[in-house]
Order: C-alpha cells, then sequence, then structure tokens
C-alpha cells in the first residue's frame, strides 16, 4: 500500500519583548535561576495580572506579515492545570478569541512553491523550568522563563512530507526574526516546534490517527523525528496494529520518539476567560501604527530582488534566508551596480569562507561595501575570477581596500597588449608540439596553451584578451 | 471607651489631647480584655502597631496631617500585609508571612493610619457566619452564642465591639454588608474597580471588591476617600480622578426617590427583619424622600448564578496554593501528585473544598456551556434589571439579609441554608453595583438589624448621602452591645 503522511506543526515563539507578558520581570536568557522571578510570576496570594502592550504588538506583526485576520476583540483565557513549573495553577492563554486567525507562509522545497495555510497564533505565557538533576531526588523549579511571552502559531495539516514541514519550520523562523519578534535562538528554546504527524493510504480523505511530538528544538532534529515517527506509523499499520493518539517526545540520541502519555492521559484544562484581564481591543490606529513598523517583507523582497538586480527566483530565495543576508545583498549589489554578479558572490565565495568559519553573516569580516567594490573591480577588467579570489582572502584577512590590496599584491589583470604578446611568443615557442597539433585540427591543444599563457602571466593576463590573440596568432 | 466617630478621633488627635500611641493602646487594651470572647483577630502585634503608632505621631508633629493621619484600623486577615501573618482565615497559609503590601494597605499606611492586627474571617471568605475559619469562630459582640454574618466576621465584629474604631472588609456576595448587618455596624462595598484588588487574595475575581466598615455612614465616607484610587497593578481597576466621598453627606433628601424592589420584600423575610426596614422607609419619607416600587424580576437567581460564577473562579483562583513554594505543605506524600493532594485535602476546609469541586465541575468539558455560559448570561440580565429601576429611582433599598444572625452552628449543617443568607446581597456583586449595609433597629432578642442601600455606578456618595442623613436622625448605629463594657 502507499501512504501519505500528514504533517501539522504548532511552533512556540518566545517574543522578544524586554519584561515578561503579565509582569516588569526581566526576559533575558540565562540568569541565576529564580533571580528574574517576581511576586506576581512566583503567584504569590493577591498579585494580578497586567498585560504587557509590547507582547501584543508583536502579535499583530505577526499577522499582519502573514496576511491574516487580526480578532478585534481579545480575550484571555485561563487553562487550567497542576505543575510545580506552573505557579499559578494555569496558564494564562487565548483558546476562543486567539489574537491572529488565518494567513499564509509561502515555502520554497528545492524547485517548487508551495503556500501553508496557518490556523491561527495566540498569546500565552510560558511555564518556568523543572530541574531534575543536581538535587538527590528532589527537583528543582526555576521560575526566570515563567511568564515569558509566547505567540504559539498552529498551521493547517497541509505539509506531505519531513521535507515540507522542514521548509515550513524555517520560513517561519525567517520571518518572525525578520520582523523582529523572535531572536529565533533554538538552542535557548526561543523557537520550539511540535509536529502532529499522522498517515493515510494514498487517495483517503480522512486523517489518520495523529500523533504529537513534542518539544523539537532544531531542524534536523524536526527531520528526524518524523521521519522516525512515519516509519513507525507504517510498520505499526502494515503489521495490522492500530495507532492511537498520544504525544510523544523524540530522543536524539537514539533517534526514535517515545511515548509520554496517550489521549486518555488528557488533561480537561477547564478553560474560561480569566477575569483578573479585561479584554484587549485592537482599534485600527493601533493596527496602522504598528504596520508602519513593519519591515519590507521577505516574500516583497524576493520579487523586488528578481525585478531591480535581475537574479533567478531560486536565487532570491536564497538571499532573503535573513534578513541580515538580504540587507547585505542588497548593500553590495547597489555599491557594485551588478546584482548578478553580487548574488554569485554573495551566494558562493562569502557564503563558503562564512560555513568554513562558522560564522554568520553579521560577523562577516568583508563587508558589503568592500564585496560591492571587488565586484566592480571584477566588472571592470581590472581583475580576472581568479584574481578577484585572491583579493577576496585580503579583504578576508583585513588586508584593507580592495585598490590598495590590488596594487599592493600586484594583482592588477595585464592591460599592456605589447607585454601579452611577447608571452604568447615565447609561449609559442616552448611549446611547438602542441602548436602542429592545433595546426593539425586538434582543438584541445588551443586550451593547453592558453593554460601556459595564463601560467606565464603569473595569472595576470586576461583569459578572453589571451584566447583571441593566441587563436590570431596560430591561425594567422 | 465610647462610641467616638473617626472625625472626632481625628480632631483629638489633631489637637494633640491623644497621641496615636496612646490611641492604639487603648484599642489593644480593648482587645486584650474582649478579643479572647469574640476570637475577632487572627494576628495581633503590639510591637509593629504601635511603631506604625509612633510613626503617625512624628508626622503630626511635623505637622504633615492627613484627614485620618493616627487613626487605628483593623486590616481583613485577606489583605497581604508586609512582615505580617496573613492567612485568608486558612490552614493553607497559617505559615505565611507576606512579603509586600496590598493597594488597599499602602493606602493607609500612606495616610498614617496604624494597623491594629488581622481580623478573622470565613476561610478564603467563603462563608456566611465566620465558622469555616481554621482559626476558629467569631462571636457576635450583641450575643456571643450567634455568629457575626461572614466572611468579613472579624471586621464586624471588632468596629461593633470597639476593639477598632475602623475596619477593612472584601465583599464578593455580601461580606461586607452581611456582617454589617449582623453586628450592628455600617459597611460599604463600592462599585466594581474602585479600589485595587492587588495584594487582596482573590476569591472570586469578577466579585471581589474591598470596602469600609465602620460605626456609621461619615465614617465609612471618610475611610473611602483613602481606599478608592487607580492602581496600575490592577487591570480591573478603573482609572477615573479620585473623589471626596464626604462631598455630599449634608445634602438634604427632599425629592430622592427610593425604589423598593418588591421580591426583596417577598417570602422568605423575618417579619421583624421588614417591620425595620419598613419603619426606616418612613423616617426617609419624612426626610423628603418619595418611594417607588421596582422590580428585579431575575435577582430570584442570583444564588444560583453566584454559586456556578463564583466556585468556578474560586476553583482556579485557589490552585496556586498547591505546597510548592509557600504556605501548608503536607508532612509526607509519596509522589508529586501525592503531595498536590495531601497538601490541598489537609490544607483546605470543607466549605472551600467543597466550592473548589463545583468550581471545578462547572468549568469541565460539556458542563460548561450549560453551566458557566449560562450563568454569565444570567448575570448579564440581573445587571439590566438594576439599570431599568435606576432610570426610575435614585437608591435601592431593602433588607441586607433575610433575618438577624443564627446561632453558632445552627446553619454549619446545611450549605444552601446557609447561602440563601447572601439572597439580597449577591445582585449587587453580579451586576458590580456599590451596595451598604446600615443598622436600622433591633429584633426581640436584641440582635442588630441591617438596611441595605444599592445604588447606580459610582453613586457612593449619594448612598452616603442617604444613610448619613437617615443616621443624623436615628441612633441606631451608635448603639453598643452591653454586655462588653
Amino acid at each position: 500500500m502507499k501512504w501519505e503522511t500528514v504533517i501539522g506543526l504548532e511552533v512556540h515563539t518566545q517574543l522578544a519583548t524586554r519584561s515578561k507578558i503579565f509582569s516588569g520581570s526581566s526576559t533575558a536568557f540565562g540568569a541565576a535561576p529564580n533571580t528574574q522571578a517576581s511576586a506576581v510570576d512566583i503567584a504569590l496570594p493577591g498579585v494580578l495580572p497586567v498585560l504587557n502592550k509590547s507582547a501584543v504588538e508583536c502579535a499583530i506583526k505577526f499577522g499582519l506579515a502573514i496576511g491574516a485576520t487580526l480578532n478585534r476583540i481579545n480575550v484571555f483565557d485561563r487553562k487550567n492545570y497542576f505543575y510545580p513549573d506552573l505557579p499559578k495553577g494555569y496558564q494564562i492563554s487565548q483558546l476562543a478569541k486567539p489574537i491572529v486567525e488565518g494567513g499564509a507562509l509561502t515555502i520554497q522545497v528545492g524547485d517548487s512553491e508551495r503556500t501553508i495555510n496557518l490556523t491561527r497564533a495566540h498569546m500565552e505565557e510560558d511555564a518556568g523550568k523543572s530541574l531534575h538533576e543536581d538535587f538527590h531526588g528532589m527537583s528543582g523549579i526555576d521560575l526566570n522563563r515563567a511568564g515569558t511571552p509566547l505567540l504559539e502559531i498552529v498551521s493547517e495539516p497541509e505539509m506531505r512530507s519531513s521535507a515540507e514541514a522542514v521548509a515550513y519550520a524555517r520560513a517561519l523562523h525567517t520571518l518572525v526574526t525578520w520582523i523582529g519578534i523572535c531572536d529565533g535562538n533554538m538552542q535557548e528554546g526561543s523557537f520550539r516546534v511540535d509536529a502532529n504527524v499522522s498517515v493515510r493510504p494514498v487517495g483517503q480523505a480522512e486523517f489518520g490517527t495523529r500523533r504529537e511530538i513534542k518539544n523539537l528544538n532544531s531542524f534536523k532534529f524536526l527531520q528526524q523525528a518524523i521521519d522516525y515517527e512515519v516509519r513507525w506509523q507504517i510498520e505499526t499499520l502494515e503489521d495490522g496494529g492500530r495507532i492511537e493518539q498520544a504525544t510523544v517526545l523524540f530522543d536524539p540520541d537514539s533517534g526514535e520518539t517515545r511515548m509520554m502519555r496517550s489521549k486518555e492521559d488528557a488533561h480537561d484544562y477547564r478553560y474560561f476567560p480569566d477575569p483578573d484581564l479585561l479584554p484587549v481591543k485592537l482599534d485600527e490606529d493601533w493596527i496602522e501604527q504598528v504596520r508602519a513598523t513593519l519591515p519590507e517583507l521577505p516574500a516583497a523582497m524576493q520579487a523586488r530582488f528578481q525585478s531591480e538586480y535581475g537574479v533567478s527566483p531560486y536565487d532570491a530565495a536564497v538571499l532573503t534566508g535573513s534578513r541580515a543576508l538580504a540587507d547585505y545583498f542588497e548593500a553590495a549589489a547597489k555599491a557594485c551596480g551588478q546584482g548578478k554578479l553580487a548574488a554569485n558572490w554573495v551566494m558562493g565565495e562569502l557564503s563558503a569562507a562564512l560555513n568554513k568559519a562558522d560564522l554568520g553573516i553579521e560577523q562577516s569580516p568583508v563587508s558589503a561595501a568592500h564585496l560591492g567594490a571587488l565586484i566592480a573591480r571584477i566588472h571592470d577588467g581590472t581583475l580576472s575570477g581568479k584574481l578577484a579570489k585572491q583579493v577576496f582572502e585580503g579583504l578576508w584577512e583585513g588586508a584593507g581596500e580592495v585598490d590598495a590590496i590590488i596594487e599592493a599584491r600586484g594583482l592588477k589583470q595585464m592591460s599592456d597588449s605589447g607585454e601579452l604578446e611577447k608571452i604568447i611568443d615565447e609561449v609559442m615557442a616552448a611549446n611547438a608540439k602542441s602548436v602542429e597539433e592545433f595546426r593539425s585540427g586538434k582543438e584541445k591543444a588551443f586550451n593547453a596553451l592558453v593554460g601556459q599563457v595564463m601560467k606565464a602571466s603569473k595569472g595576470k593576463a586576461n583569459p578572453a584578451q589571451v584566447n583571441e590573440s593566441l587563436r590570431k596568432k596560430l591561425t594567422g | 471607651m465610647s462610641a467616638t466617630s473617626l472625625t472626632a478621633l481625628a480632631a483629638q488627635l489633631k489637637a494633640k489631647q491623644v497621641s496615636s500611641r496612646e490611641l492604639a493602646q487603648q484599642y489593644l487594651d480593648r482587645i486584650a480584655a474582649l478579643n479572647p470572647s469574640i476570637n475577632a483577630f487572627i494576628t495581633l502585634d503590639t510591637e509593629k502597631t504601635l511603631l506604625e503608632a509612633a510613626a503617625a505621631d512624628a508626622l503630626i508633629a511635623a505637622g504633615q496631617a492627613g484627614p485620618l493621619i493616627g487613626v487605628p484600623i483593623a486590616h481583613k486577615d485577606i489583605f497581604c500585609t508586609d512582615g505580617w501573618l496573613t492567612t485568608c482565615g486558612s490552614k493553607m497559609l497559617h505559615n505565611f508571612v507576606a512579603p509586600y503590601d496590598a493597594h488597599v494597605i499602602q493606602q493607609f499606611k500612606a495616610a498614617g493610619m496604624p494597623s491594629l492586627g488581622k481580623t478573622n474571617m470565613d476561610e478564603f471568605a467563603m462563608g456566611s457566619s465566620n465558622e469555616t475559619s481554621y482559626f476558629g469562630a467569631v462571636k457576635n459582640p450583641w450575643n456571643t452564642a450567634y455568629v457575626p454574618g461572614g466572611s468579613s466576621g472579624g471586621a464586624a465584629a471588632c468596629v461593633a465591639a470597639r476593639m477598632a474604631p475602623a475596619a477593612t472588609g472584601t465583599d464578593t456576595g455580601g461580606s461586607i454588608r452581611q456582617p454589617a448587618a449582623l453586628c450592628g455596624i455600617t459597611g460599604l462595598k463600592p462599585t466594581y474597580g474602585l479600589v485595587s484588588r492587588y495584594g487582596m487574595i482573590a476569591f472570586a475575581s469578577s466579585l471581589d471588591q474591598a470596602g469600609p466598615m465602620a460605626p456609621s455612614a461619615e465614617d465609612c465616607a471618610l475611610l473611602l476617600n483613602v481606599m478608592t484610587g487607580f492602581d496600575p497593578k490592577d487591570s480591573t481597576c478603573l482609572e477615573r480622578d479620585k473623589e471626596d466621598y464626604t462631598r455630599d453627606l449634608d445634602k438634604p433628601l427632599s425629592g430622592l426617590r427610593v425604589g423598593l424592589p418588591k421580591e426583596f420584600f417577598a417570602e422568605g423575610l423575618n417579619n421583624e427583619v421588614a417591620a425595620a426596614v419598613e419603619a426606616a422607609v418612613s423616617e426617609l419619607k419624612k426626610l423628603g424622600a418619595t418611594t417607588v416600587e421596582i422590580s428585579l424580576a431575575n435577582s430570584k437567581l442570583a444564588i444560583p448564578v453566584y454559586y456556578v460564577l463564583a466556585p468556578a473562579e474560586a476553583s482556579s483562583n485557589l490552585s496556586r496554593f498547591d505546597g510548592v513554594r509557600y504556605g501548608y505543605r503536607a508532612p509526607e506524600y509519596g509522589n508529586l501528585d501525592d503531595m498536590y493532594c495531601k497538601t490541598r485535602a489537609q490544607g483546605f476546609g470543607a466549605e472551600v473544598k467543597r466550592r473548589i469541586l463545583i468550581g471545578a465541575y462547572v468549568l469541565s468539558h460539556g458542563y460548561y456551556d450549560a453551566y458557566y455560559l449560562q450563568a454569565q448570561k444570567i448575570r448579564r440580565l440581573i445587571a439590566e434589571d438594576f439599570n431599568a429601576a435606576f432610570k426610575t429611582c435614585d437608591v435601592i433599598l431593602g433588607p441586607t439579609a433575610p433575618g438577624t444572625a443564627f446561632k453558632l452552628g445552627e446553619k454549619s449543617d446545611d450549605p444552601v441554608e446557609m447561602y440563601l443568607n447572601d439572597l439580597y446581597t449577591i445582585p449587587a456583586n453580579l451586576a458590580g453595583l456599590p451596595g451598604m449595609s446600615l443598622p436600622c433597629g433591633f429584633d426581640g432578642k436584641g440582635l442588630p438589624i441591617g438596611l441595605q442601600l444599592v445604588g447606580d455606578y459610582f453613586s457612593e456618595a449619594k448612598m452616603l448621602n442617604v444613610a448619613h442623613q437617615y443616621q443624623r436622625v436615628t441612633d441606631w448605629h451608635t448603639r453598643q452591645p452591653e454586655g462588653l463594657k
């Protein structure tokens, strides 16, 4: 039987606000346990929540960025359950009236483009952390994270492979960091993915029973977890078994998912509107003010890169992988006026060097202005591609401006035709056999001669000029 | 101690006839003498009280005199008070020393009013007789075989016994007004949102409201001036300009339209209470008021609606008492779930557990629509009845409670009978309206009878005006229990 995979993702993004969603405590990561937990965060008797306006603005930004409906009246609900890292015994969330409904995200998988629809996104508070090591059989509670604002972003079950799920998660990650509502740090838990996975026979309309893989904190684990889960579900069904709805965890060491709780253990969260918080009304002025702070979005920028700089759709997608990369490319392209060349260099030489050095575009030792200047020297014929790579190395090492490096290292392309003529004559004289072979019709010999001339010029000869002069002399 | 009004006490302090420290000591002495038989206080801290009084004296000496500076006050043990045990009447918080002040406490501290102690109350404010307190029942100063009402029973009893010139209370379904009625004092529950709830341990967030309790309406007006004020830490606190609630006290009542809800004078009302309330109506008429019959048809549903909504909110509000971070934790347990179960089974009393169970039930999957949502709809209908009534009257008048104080233990085995005590007070909480109770007579057993006024939103000044004018021509509010001298 042929099987189809169905995946929907729920992503918890920590909103990049300075203070918590319902208290004035800092949200900075990594402080000593419980030093960023106020009376409100530890839920002392009598304390009350007060909504952080910037958390709402982050959610509005997101809704605008994905073309969603923004609910004008926002209600916060209490989700009741007991756990030591949930100080109030309930989490303040949004059930019936999430701030964001609908919207869509375009993803690129290989050469094809797909649109994934979103169900909703709602604001809620994060819980604290339970620490089970180092306490001699007891557990520690760190409430620094309790009350950190989250936007839980829920997609429709529209992805059909782990590759699509990863592409969606990446596109979402790009977008939330792009619009500045999330720092995107997956190690620190700023972007956590839950994957709902089911399989069904190809052609069947109903969904299979889903299992939810919780808390995946890297794209690699997302892919591995889904791949394992899909194999496990298909095998289970083909062996005549049944899939029970469940929540599972992925163990990166074994590469397997294991059951956390079954549907029977599911909580009744007894949701109801939080009487401590009034409904929040989004008026049009506020929405427009927030809209004015949105940067140009990745999709718009991709279209503009294609029309303005003549780059391919694929290149435009790669170049808008992050706002920093897109800004870098655009600055370099503007500096040299050569969009396609700039795209090649940014995606080629520069990316390779950054990868090798394990650096992000933000830390690039070569500035966009320098790269632009370098590309300009290629375009005006001063540098060959090969020489340009040597100049690039100089820039990477911090050896100074492009022209200074060219000068200091003598990397200028040979422009004196007399000098080139002389080298060609010498090479022809020293390689009489190759000259003979070319003249007897062996075209391959020509390339060998070109190579010799380039070598004799120490790479400074202009390859086009070498071609032309050499052919003229051989045939003339 | 004589029935000294807050105005008179403040004048004595300003005239340096008495120091705040001396005044506090007088009240502490009376508490030491009477509290063993009344049990109105859970926590006393003489040293702290006298230190605060000395600080007030220093301010008075420096000439920084606010209207009530140096006048001591007792606080219900529901308000977090920095450095004071704050128990909410529960074993669950028997060891909880609050590390911060509730907004209400801050306001009284800022006004230079020393705290006499923390008053007894029904556990987590759940009760109408003050019998659910972990710290024992409060006795009614008029007859110690009788209950003082609840949940602010300690507050009402300590004022009635003149162990304090004034007290703070809180009212979720009548918890200021009903004990005020049963103890023969004046108490006011303000419009919802007028007084910050920050630091007041939550019972039912959408209904809870703090207010003043004192012998007279004039005292309550002065106290309300201190308590109110916008607090950005409470999202449900209203951002309004400060009012002077004494401004209309002396206005004549001519032209006042008093609404008499026919449902509040119907079956279930004790005859002596009815007669006393009707006599009060006659007094108001003599002062120039007219009466108009009104109908609050949906208020008969107030008790069922309240006993869905209040427990629903309470079941969630009380989840934080889990033994993890503060308060009581069971001494022995097997695992986490066992710790939760034992801690909450041992830490909460029967009435609190009953309401948590009711609340969890009405919010649970499959019942939410039938109970919680339905109750919210009826709540709106009840509020609409009041809105309609206030088109034809300025203030609504009726009994505060269906009867006078009942005997200790008389109703504690029958929760529904107990709940009916709040029949007339709950509608104002559901609608968010201000309500007050003032003494209007005594029954044949010598127990006080209370009269309730319910006003339109933010009409506290008018209600206090009506009450004050009534108290100018009557002396019920100045009477003190005989046996306690």
